[in-house]
């Protein structure tokens, strides 16, 4: 079976320094990692491919550096990694991501085998939309399990795959038709350490690179900024609040005279919201 | 599978093992080279000086994209008591030069910039991957590495050993012997950021020039060992370290010997108003000629910090293992090109290669340096409270004449060390310093 992993490159987050000047993120000099959540991704992936044999391919969008994170998946196991980058997909959104991801995906597939399995993490740890995994399923037509913790049974002559999937308030047990996309929930497996074979492989490895014409994407307008509605209007480090939190002792008295006390607090600090409770109050 | 072969293994990415793998790739052999760390550079700490000249004889035109901090304008050497400081400084515009001969930098920045060349010659490098030990054969020679990950062991003709200070490789391999606490010494540093205007301010800088400071003395409290601060582009790192037999025998922790120093009047104004954003602690092999291991044998060398190439007197240790790693690198080339093996006997190459270069002659001429300072520990402890009380008593204006003045210091120089003591030790530190 063909097995397609989508992962991310992103800075690790353990390292991000805020320079002390400026108070912009510094992103020269700090380590990326592959998002983690896309690691349980990763191993479910080639757990798969162990069981039922066949291949795992890689793929990410991103700058050309982002060639290290697919190396490293390679180094992990992996069999290919394809590295999507163009000046077009600059400034992409979850939106826009989606859409070249799931041509990329349809590429692959015309290339190596349309692949019966697509996994990405649940979610990225610098965006952490956890939207690109079900927009790559919606344009690609593949049923999508969510937040899945663990894969119960595959069967490729019957076509269907059985999960257990985290919801709230339970575990669901799903199964569905092949093709499908599964996002990985984080804490469900432990990425394997490649063998000295794997890694030897890995940094030798010809990574493919994509840019837009060869994914075959020809709507650019799709794609980066242009395809992009979402809009930043401004990145701020929250300032910590300087008032430290206000304790009502609530031992040994009428649960009314706390909750009068606490109110009392509340609107002391809060004049404006006294006001408009007041307001609504009044309406009834 | 058949087992693969390499020419040659560089175990390590700092500066040595960097050396010795890009000339090993340059020379057209086959190289693996493998690092502990996530990336190179993630493990290694250092002041951080460059010497130009030895990384020029590696990539001659390092300083078109070398990740450089400033280069050094001004020196400053500083004896210094519990209150003030004597000062030697050597600043010249003629450091302002074309290729500059000494820049500060940021290592995990610069070895990762050193570890894209070596493997853009061709050498593969593994990063996350230990060498638990060194694979012999029945006769006892090196013929390549176990490591922590699975899939069996890695021939190579020969294996270079660059893993720095702590030697664990070759120790577990049988090598050479464990670290001493007389051998080396603990440093610790602290980078400290402040805005770029106000650092060229505080230092006077403009551009990218940058003042060094070396200070012995008091500080550490009559331990063998240096502090040092260094201008970087927008930060300072600033440290001290000691000889670790005296740390242990003295009972004192580097991080307050560091907190010390940076309390010292001479030092606080320096530092004021900067965020300390990273911390580093790291031990140096200072134990001289005298300490290094055989650095070898059937199938192996041993090259940079874990050779002990260190002159702790200049400061440089760096631009030894630069040095050394790619002398190690050359000779290994020029056997395979004799198709000669990597013996022992062929190996000594190496070493006699080394005694010609500027690493050993430098090491052999400051190899009794390590234990007169040990023994002697009135050098880093008296003689500066000397000096900066007589440089106190003849700056003073108090209506001494100066000739009672003069008088009175060289009494004073007498009855703390005796004229004996003065002379002994004027005659030991010479003679280490032939």
């Amino acid at each position: 079976m063909h097995i397609v992993v989508c992962i991310k490159q992103v800075p690790d987050s353990a390292q991000i320094r805020v320079h002390p000047v400026t108070n912009t993120i510094m992103r020269q000099g700090v380590p990326t990692i592959i998002n983690p959540y896309d690691l349980f991704a990763l191993e479910e992936a080639l757990r798969l491919r162990d069981k039922v044999g066949g291949e795992v391919t890689v793929l990410t969008m991103g700058p050309p550096m982002a060639e290290d994170a697919l190396r490293k998946a390679l180094g992990i196991g992996a069999n290919r990694g394809v590295l999507l980058t163009d000046r077009f997909f600059a400034g992409s959104d979850t939106l826009a991501t989606s859409f070249a991801l799931a041509q990329a995906v349809r590429k692959i597939g015309e290339t190596w085998g349309a692949p019966e399995v697509v996994f990405t993490g649940k979610q990225t740890i610098d965006g952490d939309t956890a939207q690109v995994g079900p927009g790559i399923a919606r344009r690609l037509g593949l049923n999508q399990l969510t937040y899945v913790a663990a894969i119960n049974a595959i069967d490729l002559e019957a076509g269907t795959i059985a999960v257990a999937r985290r919801a709230e308030g339970g575990v669901q047990e799903l199964s569905t038709k092949l093709p499908a996309l599964i996002t990985m929930l984080e804490g469900t497996n432990e990425i394997r350490r490649g063998t000295v074979p794997d890694v030897l492989r890995a940094a030798r490895a010809k990574i493919e690179v994509w840019n837009a014409a060869a994914a075959g994407i020809t709507e650019v307008g799709m794609c980066g900024l242009r395809g992009s509605p979402t809009v930043v209007k401004r990145v701020f480090a929250p300032t910590p609040r300087a008032a430290k939190a206000e304790q009502v002792e609530a031992k040994d008295r009428p649960y009314e005279a706390v909750a009068e006390d606490v109110m009392e607090r509340i609107f002391a600090a809060q004049p404006a919201m006294e006001a408009e409770l007041m307001r609504t109050a009044a309406g009834y | 599978m058949a087992q693969e072969r390499f020419d040659a293994i560089v175990v390590g990415a700092g500066p040595a093992g960097n050396a010795a793998a890009l000339t090993l790739a340059k020379g057209g052999l086959k190289v693996l080279q493998i690092e502990r760390g996530e990336y190179p550079g993630a493990k290694n700490v250092q002041g951080a000086i460059l010497y130009a000249d030895a990384l020029e004889k590696l990539i001659p035109d390092f300083r078109d994209d070398a990740p450089l901090e400033r280069h050094v304008i001004e020196q400053r050497i500083w004896m210094m008591d519990d209150t003030s400081h004597t000062g030697m400084h050597y600043r010249s515009d003629d450091f302002n030069e074309e290729r500059p001969n000494r820049y500060t930098i940021l290592r995990s920045q610069f070895d990762r910039w050193f570890s894209s060349k070596v493997r853009e010659a061709g050498a593969i490098l593994l990063c996350e991957t230990t060498v638990t030990e060194l694979l012999k054969d029945s006769r006892d020679r090196v013929i390549g590495v176990l490591t922590d990950r699975h899939g069996g062991p890695i021939l190579a003709d020969v294996v270079v050993l660059s893993e720095g200070v702590n030697g664990l490789v070759g120790q577990r391999s049988g090598l050479r012997d464990e670290l001493k606490p007389k051998t080396v010494a603990l440093a610790v540093k602290e980078t400290h950021f402040l805005p770029q205007e106000v650092l060229e301010n505080r230092f006077n800088l403009t551009g990218d020039a940058g003042v060094v400071i070396e200070a012995m003395g008091t500080i550490t409290q009559g331990m063998t060992g240096t502090a040092f601060l260094y201008t970087n582009r927008e930060s300072l790192s600033v440290g001290i370290g000691c000889m670790v037999a005296d740390l242990a025998a003295a009972g004192v922790t580097p991080y307050s010997l560091l907190d010390r120093f940076k309390r010292h009047p001479s030092i606080a104004p320096l530092i004021a108003g900067s965020e300390v954003k990273e911390y580093a602690a790291h031990l140096i092999p200072e134990g001289g000629y005298n300490a290094m291991p055989e650095i070898f044998g059937d199938g192996w060398v041993v090259a940079g910090d874990a050779a002990h190439l260190v002159n702790s007197v200049h400061r440089e240790g760096s631009n030894l293992a630069m040095t050394s790693g790619r002398i190690a690198a050359e000779t290994i080339v020029w056997l395979k090109r004799r198709r000669e093996p990597c013996t022992k006997e062929y190996l000594a190459e190496y070493h006699r290669r080394l005694e010609a270069s500027f690493v050993l002659k430098d090491m052999k001429k400051y190899r009794k340096i390590p234990d007169v300072l040990h023994n002697n520990p009135q050098l880093l402890s008296l003689y500066p409270r000397l000096l900066s009380n007589a440089a106190q008593a003849f700056f003073r204006v108090d209506g001494q004449d100066k000739k009672t003045k003069e008088t009175q210091i060289l009494k004073s120089l007498r009855k703390q060390r005796g004229i004996g003591g003065l002379i002994g030790d004027a005659m030991k530190m010479a003679r280490a310093w032939r």
